[in-house]
């Protein structure tokens, strides 16, 4: 039994240390690429805001359309050819998870 | 006393020459966009001279120089406006002038430092020495309260600024020859969504780029009571656009003999112009969605970096053959091309590597790279004589 969680916490001490290199991938996306437009601190630039404030009362399934397909007649452009819809998750949460 | 002594030193430590007299035409600033800071770099010696922190969200930061090339003027994204002494590295005046900024301009004569603002949306004018607001110009109301972004400011002959609207589809001329109160030439209806724009290095026209439409616009600043003209209407025509994950940037724009290179939006080409009768006349079919193209000086090549997927790869096109020459890959996150005034040297922001690279452009080898932190712009002091830069 001891050594069974021994082994967990080694399990999860990699995990603990680091961001999984997915999640890096995505972080740096959203900082630099996403931000390009709206703001590395997400407070808008060409695009509009992207504060955990400003996308409150839009559902989730909102924006992952917007971000999958882009906004028609603006710079928003669709990223599905560049992510998944997981992906799409993962960065739904994270501005949620940042005021 | 000792806390003098302790700031002397302090210099001292930031400038190891500082006792020693100097010029500043081999200087430079790269901006270190996440860690809201700037390197000091000397081009010619490859070396990074210094750091000058504290300069706020510098994501999509621009600068201009005084023309005296002693100081850089940073535009940052939260509205800052940091006037930073090139021999001291220190910052010498800062104002956050508005919540959201896109870069900005300074005037013919060295006396204005105008902002191109997003939040209020606006112009703002700074005296250059003391950043003192001297003329505040608010932009047209788009109807929800707000008023339109601005885009595309620069400098023109005769103490002008010219800029445009990107919610209400204007250009505006202030004109700032009488004083610190402009006299504004409005042009409306120029064309949908006018998203960046360049001034011609010999300051007569002002061509800017539309979003919303295939085309650009063109104002002929010997001859603003002529309005302004679209050229390349719909030069993409029937093809449906490819998507853009970066906007193009048209300063820093290429020409080469009587022929510009600009990067096409929405198409992965670069559209060749023939001036002054600004008629298309190829369109050279590159990697992906060009963000900058730039001429070396002197014309020969032309180098272009892309926008997402292809941001690892740069294209050198041959300007006599219309072709591309080269394709290079210095590495991941290529955001910024700065050439040395006579164009012997390029030096490449390489943000995924946390590098800049310094490469010759005639063999087109890297020489060197030294070491930064998410680089985006590299602004070279020579920048201060062009008219547009």
């Amino acid at each position: 039994m001891l050594r069974l969680s021994m082994l967990l916490a080694l399990i999860a001490l990699p995990a603990l240390a680091a961001e999984p290199v997915a999640e890096q991938r995505l972080r740096h996306l959203l900082d630099h690429d996403c931000g390009s437009c709206h703001g590395m601190t997400r407070k808008g630039g060409l695009g509009l805001p992207l504060t955990a404030e400003a996308l409150d009362g839009r559902s989730d399934d909102d924006l992952a359309y917007v971000i999958l397909n882009g906004v028609p007649g603006t710079p928003m452009p669709p990223w599905a050819p560049l992510l998944t819809p997981g992906d799409v998750d993962w960065i739904i949460r994270e501005l949620r998870s940042r005021p | 006393m000792n806390r003098l002594l302790a700031s002397l030193f302090l210099v001292a430590l930031a400038w190891p020459a500082a006792a020693e007299p100097r010029g500043t035409g081999d200087l430079g600033i790269v901006i270190e966009r996440a860690a809201g800071r700037v390197a000091v770099v000397d081009r010619a010696k490859v070396a990074r001279l210094a750091t000058v922190e504290g300069l706020g969200d510098l994501s999509h930061a621009a600068a201009v120089f005084s023309p005296d090339e002693r100081f850089a003027y940073v535009f940052g994204r939260d509205g800052g406006l940091t006037k930073i002494d090139l021999l001291t590295a220190t910052v010498a005046r800062r104002v956050v002038q508005s919540g959201n900024s896109i870069g900005g301009a300074i005037s013919e004569d060295g006396r204005l430092i105008a902002v191109a603002n997003y939040e209020p949306g606006g112009v703002r004018v700074f005296d250059a020495d003391s950043l003192e607001l001297v003329a505040d110009i608010p932009a047209t109301e788009r109807g929800d309260g707000k008023r339109s972004k601005v885009v595309g400011l620069e400098d023109a002959p005769g103490n002008r600024f010219v800029f445009s609207l990107y919610d209400t589809d204007e250009i505006w001329v202030a004109d700032f020859s009488a004083g610190a109160t402009p006299a504004v030439t409005r042009f409306t209806g120029i064309g949908r969504q006018p998203y960046d724009a360049l001034v011609t290095e010999d300051g007569r026209f002002y061509v800017a780029g539309l979003f919303g439409e295939d085309g650009l616009v063109l104002l002929d600043l010997w001859h603003p009571e002529r309005g302004t003209r679209r050229i390349l209407d719909g030069y993409g025509r029937g093809e449906q656009p490819l998507p853009v994950y970066k906007m193009p940037h048209l300063e820093g724009w290429a020409v080469a003999g009587n022929l510009a290179f600009l990067p096409a939006i929405g198409r992965h080409e670069v559209l060749v112009v023939e001036l002054p009768s600004w008629k298309q006349v190829a369109a050279i079919p590159v990697k992906g969605q060009p963000v900058f193209a730039m001429a070396r000086p002197g014309g020969r090549h032309v180098w272009v970096n892309f926008a997402l997927p292809d941001n690892a790869t740069v294209q050198v096109i041959d300007t006599e053959t219309l072709t591309v020459a080269d394709t290079l890959t210095p590495g991941p996150g290529v955001l910024h091309m700065e050439f040395s005034p006579r164009g012997d040297r390029v030096w490449l922001s390489v943000r995924d590597k946390d590098e800049v690279q310094v490469w010759d452009a005639a063999s087109r080898r890297a020489l060197g790279a030294l070491p930064a932190d998410k680089p985006s712009g590299i602004f070279f002091t020579s920048r201060a004589h062009r008219i547009g830069l």
